[in-house]
């Protein structure tokens, strides 16, 4: 809305001679936007903590391993338990396309592992170079398994960050020696979850070796517990899902109908249901600020009708004047919009900078919540309450403008 | 300047029809200097609504400086107000939050002229009223009688054709109310058309028509020069 400076003179005027009436009226605007936006960056800290749980990747993916058997097929007698082996993983690999990686793993637990006297039990895990795209693991130092340590059956460990701790206290562990049972391997690297949650405390204290070397060494059997598979980044693991478990029933010859024989966990369901939450969180805080703005833009309307009331005598003479009733319009809808978007756009500003000193607040002082973190105002947020108040503006202001454009020049020529 | 045909005009008040102008006839020449005059419910507010181009007749036929005024749109009567008609009205009516140049520039600026050139005007025309001094002045800091003449100002700076003054003098003692007659004399010997209603019988004496409205009708008009009531038919 472009006026010129006489406008916004006359509307500066107007604003000043009621400054209480005017700062009440903007307080209802600006706690309006300044609650959108604080409650809608405390959400997203909320959302953004949840779903940290998660880790950073790899939300598409599922756990498969091998049940009990219910159902006689080929022959088979039921209460069979089929052992995966890592040729169904190259199958897996090799024929469902949509499949992105496919991570076994075989763990040995309460393993004594020493270094020097030092020594603990631990949980051995056998695996391939893959595991740590796929989970929510992160190396701390050194490097993975890699594909030569497959092939060549090296004896290499990657060991959890407290059992380094345990081992190696103070000193560099890569490069150096552990004894697991008995048997030395070479520790290539550390590493921890991405996250220590209560049910990532494991993932401190796990040796990671080949899975090759794991068979190899200690005589395991060709077999592996269980596995995790990644779906392709743009098809949804609960349609591979179904797909794996039909080639592996078909390779263990377990009747396609049985529940059970391969047991399978889907994390996108989780997900799923998480992001709907959320979904429906942000609805509702959407719906709250939303609610609490519309009050404060009904204030701005109530005045602005008040107003307009008050200066009918002055809006006749400015008719009689010649002011056409597109510039009355005007007038009263830049005086609204004014009012709105100034007091808005202060609540804007508020509301980011307060989520903003929050969230720099927790990260200098590194507090980290389990369900909060990082709130943030997306740039769509801010972008949208700026069009949302300019557009209230004009809506608070449109009755009282019409009751202007109304109004009767001949009120000019009246003497009360 | 203004010609008057028949006009007529009535108010419907729930069952009741009010009718307030019976068929005014009426002919004011360029550089006319006339009154109306009339008890209240004469009608004369009605008529000068009409002729301020404020409110619509019913009947008849209205031409401003030959124009025909029917059946306007809002902003089209704007517009004709804003160009060719002139008000002064009985309490002033100046913005007060605006200086006396401020007020007289006023409908310059729906004119759509420059910041610069409306004071400049507006400037003018106070030094014309003898205020030229006072134009940095609220409202507020005038006087009555200097108010007024600010309205004046700001009623000529359009050069309209008309000046419909409304009780002009209502609100003024009789010495201050004699100083504003004097700038509409002087006005109207510059060759402005100015028409006030009046209820003062010395105020309508200064002026050289005198119109007295009764019922809704032309009672007398007493000028020698102008038309006669129930003669119809100037073109």
């Amino acid at each position: 809305m472009l006026l010129d400076r006489d406008s916004w003179q006359e509307i500066l005027a107007t604003l000043k001679k009621h400054k209480l009436r005017t700062g009440l009226t903007a307080l209802g605007v600006f706690w309006g936007i300044f609650m959108l936006v604080f409650v809608l960056g405390m959400g997203k800290g909320l959302e953004n903590g949840v779903f940290r749980g998660f880790g950073e990747r790899a939300k598409n993916i599922m756990f498969v391993w091998p049940e009990r058997t219910t159902m006689p097929y080929q022959g088979f007698q039921p209460g069979r338990y089929p052992t995966f082996r890592l040729d169904d993983i190259e199958a897996i690999q090799e024929t469902l396309g949509d499949v992105q990686h496919v991570a076994p793993r075989l763990s040995m637990n309460n393993v004594p592992v020493y270094r020097k006297e030092i020594g603990e039990t631990r949980e051995i895990r056998g695996e391939l170079d893959n595991m740590i795209k796929v989970e929510a693991l992160k190396l701390f130092t050194g490097r993975y398994i890699n594909e030569r340590d497959i092939e060549e059956a090296r004896k290499v460990a990657v060991v959890g960050q407290r059992t380094a701790e345990l081992l190696f206290g103070e000193e560099e562990p890569i490069g150096q020696y552990i004894r697991v049972q008995g048997v030395e391997f070479q520790v290539v690297g550390t590493f921890g979850p991405q996250q220590v949650k209560p049910w990532t405390e494991s993932d401190m204290e796990a040796i990671v070796i080949p899975l090759t070397a794991m068979y190899r060494t200690f005589g395991t059997g060709e077999r592996i517990d269980y596995f995790v598979c990644m779906a392709q980044p743009n098809v949804l693991v609960s349609q591979v899902e179904p797909q794996v478990k039909d080639l592996l029933k078909k390779r263990h010859h377990i009747h396609p109908e049985d529940p059970r024989g391969v047991g399978s966990f889907n994390l996108e369901n989780e997900f799923l249901s998480i992001t709907n939450l959320f979904g429906g969180i942000q609805a509702f805080l959407w719906f709250v600020g939303i609610g609490t703005l519309l009050a404060g833009i009904v204030g701005v309307g109530n005045i602005m009708l008040i107003t307009v009331k008050e200066r009918t005598k002055e809006i006749g003479v400015r008719k009689a004047l010649g002011a056409p009733p597109s510039s009355i319009v005007r007038m009263v809808l830049a005086e609204s919009v004014l009012i709105t978007a100034t007091s808005g756009y202060l609540g804007l500003i508020v509301g980011t900078f307060l989520i903003w000193g929050v969230s720099s607040l927790m990260r200098a002082n590194d507090v980290v919540l389990d369900n909060f973190h990082n709130p943030e105002i997306s740039l769509s947020v801010g972008i949208g309450s700026v069009i949302l108040l300019t557009l209230s503006g004009v809506i608070a202001g449109a009755i009282p403008a019409r009751h202007a454009a109304r109004v009767n020049p001949v009120v000019a020529l009246k003497d009360e | 300047m203004i010609q008057l045909k028949n006009i007529r005009k009535a108010y419907q008040t729930g069952y009741n029809r009010l009718e307030v102008l019976k068929g005014i006839d009426l002919h004011l020449k360029e550089g006319a200097f006339a009154s109306i005059m009339g008890s209240s419910g004469s009608g004369k507010s009605t008529l000068l609504n009409i002729l301020g181009i404020l409110d619509e007749y019913d009947e008849g036929e209205y031409r401003l400086d030959g124009k025909l005024i029917q059946g306007l749109s809002q902003t089209e009567a704007a517009q004709y107000r804003n160009r060719f008609i002139g008000f002064v009205f009985q309490s002033f009516n100046l913005l007060p939050f605006k200086t006396a140049a401020e007020n007289v520039a006023l409908p310059l600026y729906y004119q759509k002229v420059d910041r610069n050139e409306r004071h400049k005007r507006a400037v003018e025309y106070l030094d014309m009223v003898g205020l030229a001094d006072w134009s940095d002045h609220l409202p507020t800091q005038l006087s009555g009688g200097q108010q007024q003449r600010v309205a004046i100002a700001r009623a000529l700076i359009t050069q309209p054709k008309v000046i419909l003054a409304d009780e002009p003098t209502g609100a003024l003692d009789s010495k201050t109310s004699y100083e504003v007659m004097e700038i509409f004399k002087k006005v109207n010997n510059d060759g402005m058309t100015v028409l006030i209603v009046t209820h003062e019988n010395d105020i309508a004496a200064m002026t050289r028509q005198v119109i007295r409205l009764r019922d809704g009708l032309i009672e007398s008009n007493g000028s020698p020069v102008a038309a006669t009531p129930n003669t119809p038919g100037h073109d």
